[in-house]
């Protein structure tokens, strides 16, 4: 009715204001939540400069961040490469929060606006609120206080203890991030400010109290057997739960030689590698929902009229570019590009759905022919991440249409070997080689906490699983465990051992290194 | 009806702090880069612009990475348009397809790469040998200057006057404000002098004479009020001075490479080297290098073996003077040249030789130097030893007698990076040349 009736247009030409934004954000809701059923946290959308954009990209995207030189680097690198013209901008940026803060750039012309809000501010903020591992494992409700405490707290202890002390910290902590997740079980919930402050007084009362004295005191019994060596060593395991594959955490809790707030900061950037580690796990799920969501919503607004067809250009030419996928011979090859991968499988899913093949009944009973893409894929959204998801869903007509092939690849040999390609056979093959390559957990070191001597010499013992004879790289093990070392206080040796045969493939520790 | 926030007017440079932190920590390691390419290369590269990558050293994240040339793995790739199982791909390096597929590891940061403007180079040269202000002041100034026209300008003393342009200027100004000219006066006064000069004129032109009569003071008085040249017409020739490189000079590198010298000692001629050529290069349009080392003899090379070779023997410290004195005949008579020599060396000299040096010096080299500085690379140890004392080695104690007959002949020890920058003042600070020792 407000509308005028000559035009059904949301907007014209490439300029934007708030009106226009919240007119646009308005007829997208519509299609996002009563045409495709999407779920979403409540939106703020805000409007950025490009400048800011590459602060907040540099920051790990997020909003409050603590200062750090590794993100001026990040800073320094992007805004290098953004000012030549190698890499543009993205145009947006969404933050795992409630409400779902979506970040617009300025210089974006209208229709990238629209794309944008339907992408992020309904495909990401979607994704977030129902996938069952951001469920689990982050709080999108406190994330942002959570931040704004730690940068506040970080700054607190540079005031106190001097930069140069917490950015050492940091380093090491940084070094350790990925090390820094639990895989398996659930981690606490961000605990609120108060019951921290409580926790933080206990312990220093603790070490207030504690008194070394009670270490000197003289065993009561003689374990000189060796069953009773033995028993002790796996009671003190036992104590100490290991192993532990959290080595920040256990630095955090264990480490002597830390002080409460070294320990804190260890913390933070835990509770910050955990926060963002689902993102890693569903980064073909989590981008191929946003891309599919913002197909679908312009091109239906396209349907409607409300958008013209130069907008509709303008949409799909920055579709494109974002799904291009450059076979593996093209100069241009970065990998497989989790948009287009993503975006493919959703379409494929909804095109099962309504229009399947023989081959497709075949693979997908269930769904083909249903015609219900809309539950499928809000379903597989919920349930999946991108390994579960590849394995499920991946379908033969998709691995023909991006001609995927399986590589083998053995270091001694002078050739890689093609094992499968997109064929009857090689389906099976690639699907699975496909889905497991996203499996952080099987392509991650595997490095844990096996043994400690408190009462000894405090050797650190850490553990590395090695799969397939895949090593890690000399010299940033040997950097790394230094910065074990440092949280730790005390010599730290790393063993390889064959997970299959269970060899020690090789062993380093901190003592050689420093000389 | 979402929430909008509009950020852009937030405050700026949010991350000016990581910024400035990421910086501080590359400073030290374009410190320690610049020490490098010091170290290695060419001593008139040192004043140049430098590339330096990143990352290094203190600027790198290590974390636990799974080594790509390692163990076996599978690639999922797209694009297969010829292969077959079965089919074999040569592996190459680490380009082509299959080893780049770790999608997402390996950031190709390596080619961030900061230019060092020349300043900027040698701020962190001098950094490291202290004082950087008082080196800059010293090597940018400049020996003569001459002045040169450069332009027009509306201040100056009446000498620089430039007639032609001021004179335009008042022509065009005189046109632009339509100050009356003479001939239109005269063309006026004409007329009066005309119309009284006939018979009637006092009755049937008295009108007409009075319209003309007004009309000449008024353009009088306009010509009173706008004078033919005005202050804001003068234009003065401008001159600036510029600096006037006084032709050219030769600097003679001498240095001792006998067993003694190790890579401490060598380094430290080195630096001092390049803050004399650095220090020349200001002064002179052109400069040569001459480099003569000597064992127990002397020969000219060029300045990769002056540094990096490894030859070794005994010591005669004359060769190297007389090797000088035979290259200054040969190539660079004094006249045209400004020649200066450094000769570093530790000071050991075989027996007897340290007064033939002496001699030579006296009787020959010094009348064509303009400057010869004698620098002694002693032990850090010793310096507490020798530190303001005439003790010291033969060489030492026979070159004093040339320091108190040659007012241009300086010499001093050094120890450290640290000690160079002082000792380098001391010898060629501005009055130094002029003061006559005792």
């Amino acid at each position: 009715m407000a509308q005028a009736p000559a035009s059904n247009l949301l907007f014209q030409g490439s300029d934007w204001n708030f009106e226009t934004l919240a007119r646009t954000y308005d007829a997208i809701e519509e299609i996002a939540l009563n045409e495709l059923g999407l779920d979403v946290y409540p939106n703020q959308l805000e409007i950025i400069s490009s400048e800011q954009m590459l602060d907040a990209y540099s920051s790990v995207g997020m909003p409050l961040m603590y200062q750090h030189w590794s993100f001026g680097k990040r800073f320094v690198f992007e805004d290098h490469f953004y000012r030549k013209g190698q890499r543009g901008l993205a145009y947006e940026l969404v933050i795992n929060s409630n409400p779902c803060i979506t970040y617009l750039m300025e210089e974006n012309t209208m229709a990238l606006q629209a794309l944008v809000t339907a992408h992020a501010a309904f495909g990401h903020n979607h994704f977030f609120k129902n996938n069952y591992l951001f469920q689990q494992w982050t709080d999108a409700s406190a994330i942002l206080n959570y931040m704004e405490f730690a940068k506040k707290y970080i700054a607190k202890c540079e005031e106190r203890y001097g930069t140069p002390a917490v950015e050492s910290i940091l380093d090491s902590a940084h070094a350790l991030m990925e090390q820094g997740v639990f895989r398996y079980r659930r981690p606490p919930r961000l605990s609120s400010a108060k019951e921290r402050e409580r926790t933080r007084e206990r312990l220093e009362y603790e070490e207030q109290t504690y008194s070394d004295l009670w270490r000197t005191l003289p065993p009561t019994t003689e374990s000189s057997d060796p069953t009773a060596v033995e028993r002790d060593i796996s009671e003190r395991k036992k104590e100490l739960n290991l192993p532990e594959e959290n080595l920040l955490y256990f630095l955090e809790k264990t480490s002597l030689i830390l002080e409460p707030w070294q320990r804190e900061i260890l913390r933070i950037v835990r509770v910050i590698a955990q926060y963002f580690y689902p993102q890693r796990q569903t980064k073909v799920m989590n981008e191929g929902c946003a891309t599919f969501v913002h197909y679908t919503i312009m091109n239906r607004l396209f349907d409607q009229g409300k958008i013209s067809e130069g907008a509709m250009l303008e949409v799909l030419q920055s579709h494109t570019n974002v799904v291009f996928q450059p076979g593996f011979d093209d100069p241009r090859f970065p990998g497989i590009n989790p948009y287009a991968l993503g975006f493919a499988m959703m379409q494929d899913i909804e095109r099962i759905c309504t229009n399947p093949t023989s081959e497709d009944r075949d693979w997908f009973p269930e769904i083909a022919g249903s015609g219900k893409w809309r539950e499928t894929l809000l379903d597989a959204w919920a349930n999946h991440r991108d390994e579960s998801f590849i394995l499920q869903y991946l379908s033969p007509a998709l691995i023909r249409k991006f001609r995927l092939f399986l590589l083998t690849d053995e270091a001694d040999e002078k050739y890689c070997e093609v094992a499968s390609i997109h064929n009857e056979r090689g389906y099976e093959a690639i699907r699975t080689a496909l889905a497991r390559s996203y499996d952080i957990g099987a392509n991650q070191p595997d490095i844990q906490v096996m043994d400690v001597d408190l009462l000894g010499d405090r050797h650190l013992r850490l553990q590395h699983n090695v799969k397939n004879g895949v090593l890690l790289d000399e010299d940033n093990r040997d950097a790394t465990l230094s910065h074990v070392r440092h949280l730790w206080g005390y010599d730290v040796s790393l063993e390889g051992v064959d997970a299959e045969s269970g060899d020690t493939l090789y062993e380093c520790t901190t003592a050689e290194l420093s000389e | 009806m979402p929430n909008f926030i509009d950020r852009r007017l937030n405050p700026k440079d949010k991350s000016l702090g990581n910024r400035q932190r990421f910086l501080k920590r590359a400073r030290e390691e374009l410190k320690r880069a610049i020490k490098e390419q010091v170290k290695s290369g060419k001593i008139a590269d040192v004043d140049a612009e430098h590339n330096v990558s990143m990352p290094a050293r203190g600027v790198s994240e290590p974390t636990f990475q799974p080594a790509s040339n390692s163990g076996e793995r599978k690639h999922v790739l797209p694009g297969n348009r010829e292969f077959a199982p079965g089919d074999r791909i040569p592996k190459q390096g680490s380009g082509g397809g299959a080893g780049r597929s770790g999608a997402g590891t390996g950031r190709s940061e390596d080619e961030f790469q900061f230019v060092l403007s020349r300043e900027e180079v040698l701020d962190l040269f001098f950094e490291d040998l202290e004082l950087p202000d008082m080196v800059k002041l010293n090597l940018k100034e400049s020996v003569a200057f001459k002045r040169r026209r450069a332009g027009f300008s509306a201040s100056g003393s009446p000498m620089n006057i430039n007639v032609g342009r001021t004179m335009r200027n008042s022509y065009g100004r005189r046109i632009a404000l339509r100050r009356p000219s003479r001939r239109e006066l005269e063309a006026i006064s004409d007329e009066i002098a005309k119309l009284e000069a006939k018979p009637d004129a006092g009755t049937k032109y008295q009108k007409r004479i009075d319209e003309l009569r007004e009309k000449l003071e008024r353009l009088e008085r306009r010509r009173r009020r706008i004078p033919y040249v005005d202050p804001v017409d003068i234009r003065f020739n401008r001159f600036e001075p510029q600096p006037l490189p006084n032709a050219s000079a030769v600097m003679f590198c001498l240095m001792d490479v006998s067993a003694s010298m190790g890579e401490r000692e060598k380094d430290l001629a080195k630096r001092f080297f390049v803050l004399l050529h650095l220090f020349l290069k200001r002064r002179y349009e052109r400069i040569d290098i001459v480099f003569i080392r000597h064992t127990d003899e002397a020969g000219e090379v060029d300045e990769n073996t002056f540094f990096y070779s490894k030859q070794s023997g005994g010591t005669v410290v004359s060769t190297a003077l007389e090797e000088m004195l035979r290259v200054i005949q040969e190539r660079y008579p004094a006249r045209e040249w400004n020649i200066y020599a450094a000769q570093a060396s530790d000071g050991e000299n075989i027996s007897g030789d340290s007064e033939v040096c002496a001699s030579l010096l006296s009787d020959e080299l010094m009348r064509l130097c303009q400057y010869y500085a004698y620098v002694e690379i002693i032990d850090e140890r010793e310096t507490e030893i020798f530190g303001a004392t005439d003790n010291g080695t033969s060489l030492w104690r026979a070159y004093r007698t040339v320091d108190s007959e040659w007012p241009n002949f300086q010499m001093t020890r050094i120890a450290r990076p640290a000690d160079i920058y002082p000792v380098f003042r001391k010898l060629f600070g501005k009055h130094s040349t002029m003061q006559l020792r005792k």
